[in-house]
């Protein structure tokens, strides 16, 4: 063999680690950030566990999008899904037939509906996931204020009951105003959040398809050389995504209690942003499924913050909206110091034109 | 014969449009047969058909620009009721801070909204054809935050018009039967049709849509098209802007032009126009526009609320993108040609199956062709 | 070790239209690195395709280790013992390496990632590959890559590796890494196939040499006993095709023999090395070379098709600015691609739309040729060129290629370029409308028109050049002129051309 070097070269962190660990940096900066410049409201534990008590729809949203945006895929209907849903349990449990657990399958059901029909249009028939995702967007909006266009609260018993379910930890908390220790509460939301977070970690990790989910997010063509099933892949991802989706419906009505026309609404655009800050590459291929609740963490600090600084409700979404763009920018960067290519804006798949054209030249070399 | 041939060539691509057009007269026929009939009120025209006329002179308008931004770009603009809502709140806002409102005040306000549907369209034309962004993708910014700049500059208080000349804009001219929108809309098809006939659009954007490399290589600038597409679109949109905050009376930039891309899309597609762009059909856009408009009607005459059209309206979307997706092309076409053996095959089994009982009379029960 | 892992006889392969492979032999030998060459079209791909199971053969015959097999589908293949590396690497960048070695192999719903690495280890060190199971794919230069690839192929027990054209993108290094791992494989009894344009590689590495033209055997030779010259004009050689007799004209000597066009140090972003370039008036000449010596790429460079990076440009001893298509084709300058159907053919455009476009293009945006004018100029290069379309207005991808490509050149010709560059203008068309070609291109050229023709085929230039520019590995290694120059003439030069000696 000789000549060949076989010294072991240095590894270097992966894409995926790298990037996370620069969303976890990022959050422990903000964090220290809003903890500094707003001790009052910061510095309670209660504040750090409301970050996922009320928002932890979000949360699950975020962790389905992220294996759709890991394939290399986009999914725009996940908000209106997730309102949907609310609406739709706040029926059923308002009539006389309704029941908790028939209301979870309700939810699973309906995410599952969209997930199968954005999954069939997109891996089976190739159609832009943009545009389908999109006109789901449109047909949940559509189907959830032809079920009721008022709010429902949600009055039944067990529910409430659920809804009402705390967790205390005895030994965190603090003192509120009167000198009463008030211990600090998990809703049961929190619950689902960590358990999903763990289920779809293992899955990423450690379980083929999750390794498939990679591969053709890196490389379509090459995974289908090497033997993955690419459609199957695509197709469960966005069936995931569905399903968390309606999870994410039935934990936000538990949290609020009600089915409201405006619940969910643009969660889409935080989850997409979640994800993005978390070191999901719009690419695709690229990232840590851990990232996606880092970045959901580091999203609601700054809107905080933001809204702690007295920003116009109006700016906010700009806010948002600008430092999500400075995020891919930011990734872009990172992304070309490493690769031998030279400075490109990291743009998905599905952003691009049909570069039919770049395919047919390589082709043509006999 | 070939003249006439390409003539009904040209017919059969306005077949899907017109065939969905007949349906719609036929329902609304049914419904009530009088649903051709025209009246006048007030020295004006009024009836079903007027009235279609009158409500779809912003989509037909919008349509056309889309079906260029699809033709050449391979992608839809969804940000085009935004964009008009910007428009037409800097023509309001020009209007109504100049004082005496008169004629010339009213054209510089919509030269200026003019301008600023180029801005627009110069925007999302960069990201396009620069940074090479799918078009839906791009224009998602303005989609998503269009509407916050529109309130910025119409100060949130959804300002109201209410002098003569928009008035008149927005309804009837006295003395002139038709209604205003309409005979704007006409003009404005004019205007494109002379603009087609005196230069190279047509063929540029093409050969663009269809084969940007081959373009380039004869000298066109695909970047360069694209970007014009575009910009034509962001005039597009600010005519269109212009029409609809003058018929409203006032502007309200929540609800102006609300999901209208979504009609533009559909109109363009029933107009027989591929949405991956190519060759592309003005005038059959221009029927899907009136087609669309006449559905909206129909629903909401038929009592389907106006929430779930949308939904309806999704699901149609979802369907044309399902006929035109390659998979089902290419699925239609191979079915297509086993019918056609088939055909072929049963008629030659025909004729020989009619020689076969000349020939013998004895039971072909268990008998099997070759 | 000459056992026959691989035996096929008289294979054969038809497309609509196109006989692929006729009767074509081809034998492995186990331990044995055996090249398979021939130019565009020979068949390379196609027999290569019914090896890897993405076609069927309509004939003949497949002996796998002595018993006769059918390649079913790629997957079948690849269980058979069939390996592949493509020119284009089917890994995913952002697995790691061991991954890449083993994803999509097993059933197993669990990773495990401690079993993987070690294997991935073994596999890596055995066969010298400088890489760790653990690093980021993407981290690996892309010589690391492919032997990766390779190491894939061989993890999963192939008997045989296909490598298609895997030293495109490496330097002189990493190219000898890759013929060391190759000679590992070889000594191990891995029968490979290694299909390459490199001349110079096929005689470092090769013990044995497989030549198709026109999809039929031309012939298997020892490496060792095979002149380079010889090998070249096996891959190159007459044509089938019956020939007229078509008389070359000097070219004609201008008054002030000022070049027509006249390019110096000129380089693009395709990668050809600076190179000058003059044509006179009325001049015809050629560039010869074999496929992916960079032919077009120079020529495209002429015409600023791909960005161009460096030079001067003289038109009539002017000096120009050439930076686009558009300039190029206001100077005078015309050019038909290589890619017919990618930068060629408009396709949903009609015949008419397609001829008058680049006329169009250049009297401007705002002046569109009247519908009368563009149906006279059509019809009148429909009968000149003698072009077969129902009618003008059918889309012109209805037409047979042939038609096409005279649709293309009428669009040039209507522009009356002082210079018309023709790549490849007789690709894939039928024996009648080349000689057509031919005899029109020495026509113009009789006219005053420049020209120059591009051809795989170097009767077909020596039939009509008056000179040819001899390219090679990218870069301009000589020039031919005369009016009896042939074959072997061109064919030395391009054997001999360039400071590389091959090592035989």
């Amino acid at each position: 063999m000789g000549t060949l070097n076989t010294a072991k070269p240095k590894i270097r962190l992966s894409n995926s680690n790298l990037l996370f660990i620069i969303a976890g940096i990022i959050f422990v900066l903000m964090y220290g950030f809003a903890l500094i410049s707003f001790p009052g409201s910061f510095m309670q534990f209660q504040t750090f566990f409301d970050l996922f008590n009320l928002n932890a729809a979000l949360f699950i949203m975020t962790l389905g999008l992220c294996i759709v945006m890991i394939v290399g895929g986009i999914d725009i209907s996940i908000g209106a899904v997730c309102g949907l849903v609310t609406m739709a349990c706040a029926m059923l449990l308002e009539s006389n037939m309704g029941n908790v657990w028939g209301a979870l399958l309700l939810a699973l059901g309906i995410g599952i509906a969209f997930g199968l029909l954005h999954g069939y249009l997109i891996a089976y028939l190739e159609i832009q996931p943009f545009i389908i995702t999109l006109a789901g967007l449109f047909l949940a909006q559509g189907l959830l204020t032809t079920l009721h266009k008022d709010p429902i609260n949600v009055t039944m018993p067990a529910f409430v009951a659920l809804r009402d379910f705390t967790i205390v930890i005895p030994w965190l908390g603090t003192q509120n105003r009167l000198g009463v220790f008030i211990p600090c509460e998990i809703k049961l939301g929190v619950i689902v959040v960590v358990v999903l977070v763990v289920i779809f970690a293992v899955l990423m990790k450690w379980s083929r398809f999750g390794r498939n989910v990679y591969a053709v997010g890196g490389n379509s063509q090459s995974a289908r050389m090497l033997g993955i099933n690419v459609k199957k892949t695509i197709f469960f991802s966005y069936v995931i995504c569905g399903l968390t989706a309606g999870i994410a419906g039935f934990v936000f009505i538990m949290t609020t209690g009600a089915g409201n026309i405006g619940n969910g609404a643009s969660f889409e655009m935080k989850a997409i942003a979640s994800n993005v800050i978390g070191g999901i590459l719009l690419n695709g291929g690229v990232g840590n499924l851990l990232g996606a609740p880092i970045g959901t963490l580091t999203l609601l600090t700054i809107n905080e913050l933001i809204r702690a600084a007295g920003v116009q409700s109006n700016f906010q979404a700009i806010v948002s909206g600008l430092l999500l763009y400075l995020f891919i920018v930011l990734q872009s960067i990172v992304m070309s110091l490493r690769g031998r290519s030279k400075f490109r804006l990291a743009l998905p798949p599905w952003l691009k034109p049909h570069l039919l054209q770049g395919k047919k030249k390589a082709e043509n070399q006999g | 014969m070939p003249r006439l041939k390409a003539n009904l060539s040209h017919l059969s691509h306005l077949f899907l449009p017109l065939s969905v057009l007949l349906i719609l007269i036929v329902i609304n026929l049914v419904k009530g047969a009088d649903y051709f009939s025209i009246t006048m009120v007030n020295g004006a025209f009024y009836g079903n058909i007027p009235n279609i006329l009158f409500g779809a002179s912003e989509l037909v308008i919008l349509s056309i620009g889309m079906a260029l931004v699809t033709a050449a770009s391979q992608g839809q603009d969804i940000s085009i009721g935004e964009n008009a809502t910007i428009t037409s709140a800097v023509f309001v806002l020009f209007v109504l801070n100049a004082g005496e409102v008169t004629l010339f005040t009213i054209l510089a306000g919509f030269l200026i909204s003019c301008v600023a549907g180029l801005v627009i369209g110069a925007f999302n034309g960069a990201l396009v054809s620069v940074f090479k962004v799918q078009p839906m993708v791009a224009t998602l910014i303005l989609f998503m935050g269009g509407r916050s700049i529109a309130f910025m500059i119409d100060g949130k208080l959804s300002p109201i018009l209410a002098n003569d000349i928009s008035n008149q804009i927005g309804t009837v001219i006295p003395g002139v039967p038709i209604q205003t929108p309409t005979i704007l809309t006409a003009v404005f098809i004019a205007i494109v049709a002379v603009v087609l006939k005196t230069t190279n659009l047509r063929l540029y954007v093409e050969a663009v849509g269809i084969n940007p490399s081959a373009a380039r290589l004869n000298g066109i600038n695909p970047k360069k098209i694209i970007f014009l597409t575009f910009l034509i679109m962001g005039f597009c949109a600010a005519v269109a802007g212009f029409i609809a905050v003058n018929k409203a009376g006032r502007h309200d930039s929540v609800n102006l032009l609300k999901f209208i891309m979504m009609d533009a899309i559909l109109a363009v597609a029933i107009g027989g126009n591929s949405l991956s762009g190519g060759k592309f059909n003005l005038t059959g856009s221009i029927i899907g526009a009136y087609t669309i408009e006449m559905l909206n009607r129909t629903l909401l005459r038929l009592e389907v609320e106006t929430e779930t059209i949308k939904a309806f309206k999704a699901v149609f979307i979802i369907i044309l993108m399902v006929i035109a997706s390659p998979v089902v092309r290419v699925f239609a076409s191979k079915v297509l040609d086993k019918a056609k053996t088939l055909v072929a095959s049963y008629s030659i089994r025909k004729i020989g199956g009619l020689n076969n009982a000349v020939v013998s009379n004895t039971d072909t029960s268990g008998k099997k062709e070759e | 070790m000459s056992e026959n892992i691989l035996k096929m006889e008289g294979i054969s392969k038809s497309f609509p239209g196109v006989k692929a492979l006729h009767n074509v032999d081809f034998v492995l030998r186990k331990g044995e690195i055996h090249a398979l060459m021939g130019e565009n079209g020979a068949g390379k791909s196609t027999l290569i395709k019914i090896i890897t199971g993405v076609y069927q053969k309509d004939a003949g015959q497949i002996i796998l280790d002595g018993r006769p097999v059918l390649f079913k589908s790629p997957q079948d293949a690849q269980n058979k013992g069939i390996g592949t590396v493509f020119q284009e690497i089917a890994l995913c960048p952002n697995l790691t390496v061991a991954e890449n070695m083993f994803i999509g192999r097993s059933q197993n719903p669990f990773v495990q990632w401690k079993q993987m690495n070690a294997k991935a280890a073994q596999m890596l060190s055995s066969l010298g590959i400088p890489a760790s199971p653990t690093q980021e794919l993407s981290s690996c230069s892309i010589a690391v890559q492919q032997m990766i690839a390779i190491a894939r192929a061989v993890d999963m027990d192939c008997k045989i590796l296909i490598l298609d054209e895997p030293t495109s993108s490496l330097d002189e290094d990493e190219v000898k890494k890759l013929f060391e791992l190759m000679r590992e494989l070889k000594g191990r009894g891995v029968g490979i196939i290694f299909i390459t344009h490199f001349i110079d590689q096929v005689y470092e590495i090769s013990d044995r040499i497989t030549v198709l033209r026109n999809g039929e055997l031309i012939g298997e030779y020892q490496t060792a006993a095979l002149p380079q010259i010889e090998l070249i004009s096996k891959m190159m050689g007459k044509a089938l095709s019956d020939v007229s007799k078509i008389k070359k004209q000097e070219p004609l000597k201008s008054d002030s023999s000022v070049p027509v066009f006249e390019a110096m140090t000129l380089s693009s972003a395709a990668g050809v090395r600076p190179f000058n370039f003059t044509i006179q008036k009325g001049e015809v000449n050629g560039f010869a070379g074999l496929l992916g010596s960079g032919r077009s790429e120079s020529v495209r460079a002429i015409f600023a098709a791909d960005k161009v990076t460096g030079g001067e440009v003289k038109m009539k001893g002017k000096r120009v600015k050439i930076k686009t298509p558009l300039n190029a084709m206001k100077q005078g300058i015309g050019y038909l691609p290589e890619d017919r159907k990618g930068d060629g053919i408009i396709a949903e455009l009609s015949v008419r739309d397609n001829i008058i476009l680049a006329l169009q293009v250049m009297k401007g945006f705002f002046r569109p040729l009247s519908r009368k004018q563009a149906e006279e100029f059509s019809n009148q290069y429909i009968e000149k060129l003698s072009i077969k379309t129902p009618s003008i207005d059918t889309p012109i991808k209805s037409l047979s290629g042939g038609n096409q490509q005279k649709v293309i050149l009428a669009r040039w010709l209507l522009t009356h370029p002082m210079f018309l560059i023709l790549d490849e203008p007789t690709r894939g068309i039928d024996v009648g409308t080349k000689v057509e070609i031919q005899k029109l291109v020495l026509g113009l050229a009789e006219e005053g028109m420049s020209l120059t023709f591009i051809s795989s085929e170097i009767d077909e230039m020596l039939r009509t050049c008056s000179r040819m520019i001899v390219i090679k590995d990218r870069e301009i290694v000589g020039e031919l002129s005369g009016m009896n120059l042939t074959e072997h003439d061109v064919m030395q030069a391009i054997a001999q051309g360039g400071e590389r000696i091959c090592q035989g």
